[in-house]
């Protein structure tokens, strides 16, 4: 059997699958020489047949096992080579998808919306280009009255078919009319939008955004309005040391007016809602106007005001975002630069739910 | 308003210190701006003696002095005053002091080569006076080694803001009388211990306009002497922040600030004739008192006489009329004037001033006696004279009011039980009187109280005066169950697409709802633009009747900054004008993609530019985030003037329902916008979208897919160049609607092989068998048919 020997060192030799498979031709082929050594078998005599078929057949399967193993080896270095020849820098980037944005003011009316949902506050609107009707007489701030000049008000020069003159709405209040005629009573709206007032510097812009609230019910009282006050700004900044202090106020719209300021404390040179106002390093800030829907106004609502009471409260959007999210300058968030927004601008998928938070963590 | 504690303190007895009574006026409702207390600044400022004056060695102008301060030796202190001499008792600045009119910190330093120890003080740089002309010089037998702030004594000062329904604290009286009924002193009461007259007044006075001046009531006081009011009356008005003028006018402004009650004096001399209340007559003028001329008109009241204007009645007087140092004989008006009629005069001639404040607010209509007897009094003291006997022209208003009231009203509405005889106290404190009928009060309202006319006014009255801090919070009343959805259908849509948007990478931006007028011009269409009366400026006038300029305007400043690539979205309304002259806002939402698509890259090669296809990808997307039916969009020209003609277009529902448009920017409006390089516009006009109809549950159609698996075919269509391949494609859709279920363009060749006036567009069509699968013939049907589709748009398959 020195071919044997031969094939077996030749197979471990080879260096290709084509040199194997030569080998295999050579050896278990048709004409190879381990089938040419089967086929002797059956010129033998059953002893030389005892003796030699095993020894044959032993060949073949080295062969086989030997070619099949050195195949296999083969493939598995080609395999390895391919891979290592595929080689790529994963250092190098991948594919780019932009990030976009939802603007704080969007993520602050969405929180608003959520929170008040939850107390049975609906959403509601109204026009920015509103009519003097809506936005003051029905207000209860008549042609002469002293706050109508207080409001900076842009005016049109243009008149509706009613002969109203038509303004920019200096507040989000005139929605309290047009819900209130639209859908009587009993009510629990918001209604968040743009407001205007000629007025710029760094904490004010001619444009900025209010939330009005409004609950018109029975047996509605100022202890209710407290109670409504502190339970959303402890949902919107989640937290429960949040201290009112309510100071009379005027707004002709409400009676008794309510100012409401909540406790802050400085820490880092910025303000943090929280606490009680009155200690080191603390202090009380404006933050809405509120009260007791004015008779009036309710009458201009269409309702009986000796049926019907409420409350009506106001507050700045803007002001609530800077004071939860940290910016401090307004003129930033009608520039559009898209640093700012990128910086404090929130992922889409930031969606304000109850149950997994109304606020985003920085 | 201002006011100094010391004023304060003529009206109420009161232990309470400042900090105190400020803290109490902001929990009435009369909000403290600021406390500020002068003496605090002078703390390091010492009363101290003059011991010698050396000439100084290097300078004549300069003494070398030494100082006595109380304790330790004497100090050397360089000084260039003229008074400064031995035996002064002055002011002296020691080191660490800071010099209140300038910020300037004191230290040891040499002056001209001498050491100075500290600065002998003038009143001006202790913003105590104008005086700069030396040092002060104190009595000689003021406490050497004592404070100055302590020698002068604190006399701390309130800002207060003052809301407009309250009059009557428009003078530091009705603050006082605020803080009595809260607990904090005891209000005196005013004694104006009437001044009888001596003579008939000698002027006639009369109310020509009993509407606009219903009450007139005047008397003259002659044989005055004017000149600088004592130092009492100018230190309360500057504590007010009031400049003194001279005594006779110092007085007026006494009485108004201190009682919130206007008057005027007129020197006698300038006068004509009659003093009337009366309208202007239109063209009228009058030069007032702060030197500018202003033309009235007949709705304006003025006092005049016969030679015309001396007053715009209860705004300003005339400048011509006005006391000087040389008056000697004064006529007083103290006058009642309609507030509406004032308010409306100094809106029209845009004039405020102390007076406007006061009357339009409403002033007290039954303080006019009092008033002109306090105000006489006032100037008899300082400036001697002797007064006439007063003349009543007209009668004011009664200013009775009584309010029915339930004391119940108090919890009802205001939150917080107040006991009845707490609250009885608090109004008889405010001056209410309170009569108990058998089931309500009947309060009557004090005449300095114009803004309280119904009982909720009461429980206002009642609860800041209790209080606010004792309105327990109660919760409201809480429905069934877990809270409800609340947005409507057009809110749910705009924060649906707001978020994708977002997730698309575009950033939101919020821009001003107002543009230049050539900006909102641009973006029109032809329809109307609001257009702002009273703009805060010129950039911030017209409002938009696109969100695509505001748009346009933040990219511009992004790429200015150096941005490479921009995109940007905004959702809000656009300010169009309904048929009947009311506003109609539209919800919008509006994309510019500028600059760079991709930037350049190891892998993607050069920076890909933004193009239209760009912009449609995010108009077809953000359509169906919105719910229109993008399926069945057509994509149609004419998106606008401000779009490239030829890469632009709409997407319609029916060829008049424009629900978007896109496309590049026209080069005209990018020169417009002062924007360089590529930009793609996208506005959809989400008010147009229709609302989706019978929506009735949650379940969705059973899911049935079908047996058999799908096979592609693909066709290549030789297409006149005009046809676009999407009217193609919809042909080709629309050929074998049971057999296609999907079909679209995977190439658009031009060039060689392809007949000049030809593109070839190749198909991918889908075929979904329904039964059985298809055979030859079978597929060979829909190919015909899709063939003869296509040639109904000229398409001729490709060989």
């Amino acid at each position: 059997m020195e071919q044997l020997e031969q094939t077996l060192a030749a197979i471990a030799a080879a260096d290709t699958p084509d040199a194997v498979e030569a080998i295999r031709v050579a050896a278990l082929g048709k004409q190879g020489w381990v089938s040419a050594l089967l086929k002797t078998l059956g010129g033998m005599s059953p002893d030389q047949r005892q003796a030699e078929g095993p020894k044959i057949h032993a060949a073949r399967e080295g062969v086989t096992a030997a070619l099949a193993e050195r195949k296999g080896a083969l493939e598995s270095a080609a395999l390895d080579a391919r891979l290592a020849a595929e080689t790529v820098d994963l250092s190098l980037p991948g594919p780019e998808a932009p990030r976009g944005s939802v603007h704080p003011v969007s993520q602050v009316m969405d929180e608003l919306a959520e929170i008040f949902a939850d107390l049975g506050f609906a959403v509601a609107s109204g026009p920015e280009i509103e009519d003097d009707w809506h936005n003051f007489t029905a207000l209860n701030m008549p042609e002469t009255h002293p706050a109508r000049a207080m409001h900076d008000t842009f005016y049109f020069p243009d008149q509706d078919a009613k002969g109203r003159s038509m303004l920019l709405r200096t507040h989000t209040s005139p929605v309290q009319i047009r819900t209130m005629l639209a859908e009587g009573a009993p009510l629990r709206i918001i209604a968040p939008g743009r407001v205007y007032r000629s007025d710029s510097d760094a904490t004010h812009t001619p444009m900025f955004h209010q939330i009005e609230g409004l609950v018109i019910d029975k047996g509605i009282h100022l202890g209710h309005l407290k109670w409504t006050l502190e339970t959303f700004l402890k949902a919107f900044f989640e937290r429960d040391d949040i201290v009112l202090r309510l100071r009379p106020s005027y707004f002709p719209f409400t009676e008794p007016s309510v100012e409401v300021d909540v406790g802050y404390t400085l820490v880092n040179g910025k303000r943090v809602v929280g606490g009680g106002g009155d200690v080191e390093n603390g202090g009380w800030m404006e933050v809405l106007g509120s009260g007791m829907v004015n008779r009036k106004v309710i009458e201009f609502g269409g309702l009986d005001p000796d049926e019907w009471q409420g409350f009506a409260f106001g507050t700045g959007v803007d002001r609530l975002a800077m004071l939860k999210y940290g910016m401090d300058d307004l003129r930033a968030f009608f520039d559009g630069d898209a640093r700012w927004l990128a910086h404090y601008g929130f992922g889409a998928l930031d969606v304000p739910t109850l149950s997994g938070g109304v606020g985003v963590k920085s | 308003m201002k006011f100094a504690l010391s004023w304060l303190k003529t009206f109420l007895d009161t232990e309470a210190d400042a900090d105190t009574i400020a803290k109490k006026l902001t929990a009435l409702g009369l909000e403290i701006e600021s406390v500020e207390d002068a003496s605090a600044a002078l703390a390091k400022f010492r009363v101290a003696r003059v011991l010698t004056a050396e000439k100084h060695p290097q300078a004549d102008k300069l003494q070398v002095l030494s100082v006595d301060t109380g304790e330790g030796a004497p100090l050397q202190v360089v000084c260039g005053a003229p008074n400064a001499r031995a035996g002064l008792v002055g002011v002296l600045g020691l080191p660490g002091a800071t010099v209140p009119a300038n910020g300037m910190v004191l230290k040891v330093a040499a002056v001209r080569g001498v050491e100075s120890n500290g600065m002998m003080c003038s009143t001006r740089e202790l913003n105590l006076g104008d005086d700069h002309d030396g040092i002060i010089e104190l009595p000689a037998d003021a406490p050497v080694g004592t404070s100055y702030a302590d020698y002068l004594g604190s006399d701390p000062v309130f800002d207060v803001a003052i809301t407009p329904n309250r009059p009557d604290c428009m003078g530091v009286y009705g603050i006082a009388r605020d803080l009595a009924a809260a607990g904090l002193g005891t209000l005196k009461p005013i004694v104006t211990g009437g001044v009888a007259g001596s003579f008939p007044c000698p002027v006639e006075i009369r109310t020509d306009d009993a509407e606009g001046c219903p009450a007139f009531y005047g008397r003259v006081i002659r044989g005055v002497k004017n000149g600088p009011s004592p130092q009492w009356l100018q230190d309360a008005l500057k504590g007010a922040g009031q400049r003194p003028i001279s005594a006779l006018v110092d007085a007026t402004n006494y009485v108004m600030l201190g009682y919130g009650r206007p008057a005027h004096a007129y020197d006698l001399a300038r006068l004509t004739g009659a003093v009337v209340a009366r309208r202007a007559v239109d063209g009228e003028g009058v030069t007032a008192l702060n030197g500018k001329h202003y033309i009235l008109d007949s709705g304006m009241t003025v006092i005049a006489d016969d030679a015309g204007v001396h007053d715009i009645a209860g705004i300003m007087g005339g400048e011509h009329s006005g006391c000087a140092d040389e008056t000697t004989d004064v006529l007083l008006e103290v006058a009642y004037f309609n507030p509406q009629r004032i308010a409306r005069t100094g809106q029209t001639l845009a004039l405020s001033s102390d007076a406007r404040t006061r009357f339009e607010r409403g002033v007290d209509p039954a303080f006019l006696d009092d008033g002109l007897a306090l105000l006489t009094k006032l100037i008899l003291e300082i400036c001697g004279g002797e007064a006439s006997e007063v003349v009543r022209a007209g009668t004011p208003p009664s200013g009775q009011k009584t309010v029915a009231y339930d004391p119940a009203l108090a919890g009802r509405l205001g939150g917080v039980d107040v006991p009845k005889g707490e609250q009885q106290r608090i109004l008889e404190a405010l001056g209410f009187g309170v009569v108990d009928a058998a089931d309500h009060w009947v309060v009557s309202v004090p005449s300095w109280r114009p803004d309280v006319d119904g009982a909720p006014d009461i429980v206002e009255e009642v609860i800041r005066v209790h209080g606010l801090d004792a309105v327990p919070s109660v919760a409201l009343p809480r429905a069934d169950g877990v809270a409800k959805p609340t947005a409507t259908p057009a809110q749910a849509l705009e924060r649906r697409v707001r978020r994708a948007a977002a997730a698309r990478g575009l950033h939101e931006a919020v821009t001003w709802s107002f543009l230049p007028e050539a900006e909102a011009a641009h973006f029109a269409d032809g329809q109307f633009v609001w257009t702002l009366a009273n703009p805060i400026s010129e950039d911030l006038k017209a409002m938009r009747p696109s969100l695509l300029p505001g748009l346009l305007g933040a990219a511009k400043r992004n790429l200015d900054r150096g941005a490479s690539s921009v995109r940007v979205f905004e959702v809000g309304r656009r300010y169009l004008r309904a048929e009947d002259g009311s506003s109609d806002e539209k919800l919008s939402l509006a994309v510019v993609l500028a600059g760079e698509q991709t930037p350049r890259g190891w892998a993607s090669g050069k920076a890909r530019s933004f193009d239209a296809f760009d912009a449609k990808a995010e108009a077809l997307a953000l359509l169906g985030e919105a719910g229109a039916p993008v399926e069945n969009l057509q994509v149609m020209g004419e998106a606008g003037s401000q779009f490239h003609p030829g890469q632009s277009a709409t997407l319609r529902l029916g060829p008049k329902q424009v629900l978007a448009r896109f496309g590049m920017i026209h080069p005209v409006t990018a020169k417009a916008f002062d924007i360089d390089g590529p930009v793609a516009l996208v506005e959809l006009f989400l008010d147009r979208i229709p609302a989706k109809k019978g929506q009735s549950g949650f379940a969705r159609a059973a899911y049935a897919p079908p047996a058999l698996q799908a096979v592609t075919r693909d066709f290549a269509f030789l297409l006149p160049l005009g046809v676009p391949a999407g009217d193609l494609l919809r042909s080709v859709k629309g050929a074998d609607k049971a057999n296609i279920t999907g079909a679209r363009v995977f190439d658009d060749f031009r060039g060689t092989g392809v007949p000049e006036g030809h593109k070839s567009v190749a198909l991918e069509v889908t075929l979904q068998p329904v039964d059985k699968s298809y055979d030859e013939a079978a597929l060979k049907a829909i190919a015909d048919k899709i063939v003869a589709a296509a040639a109904k748009q000229g398409a001729v398959l490709r060989g």
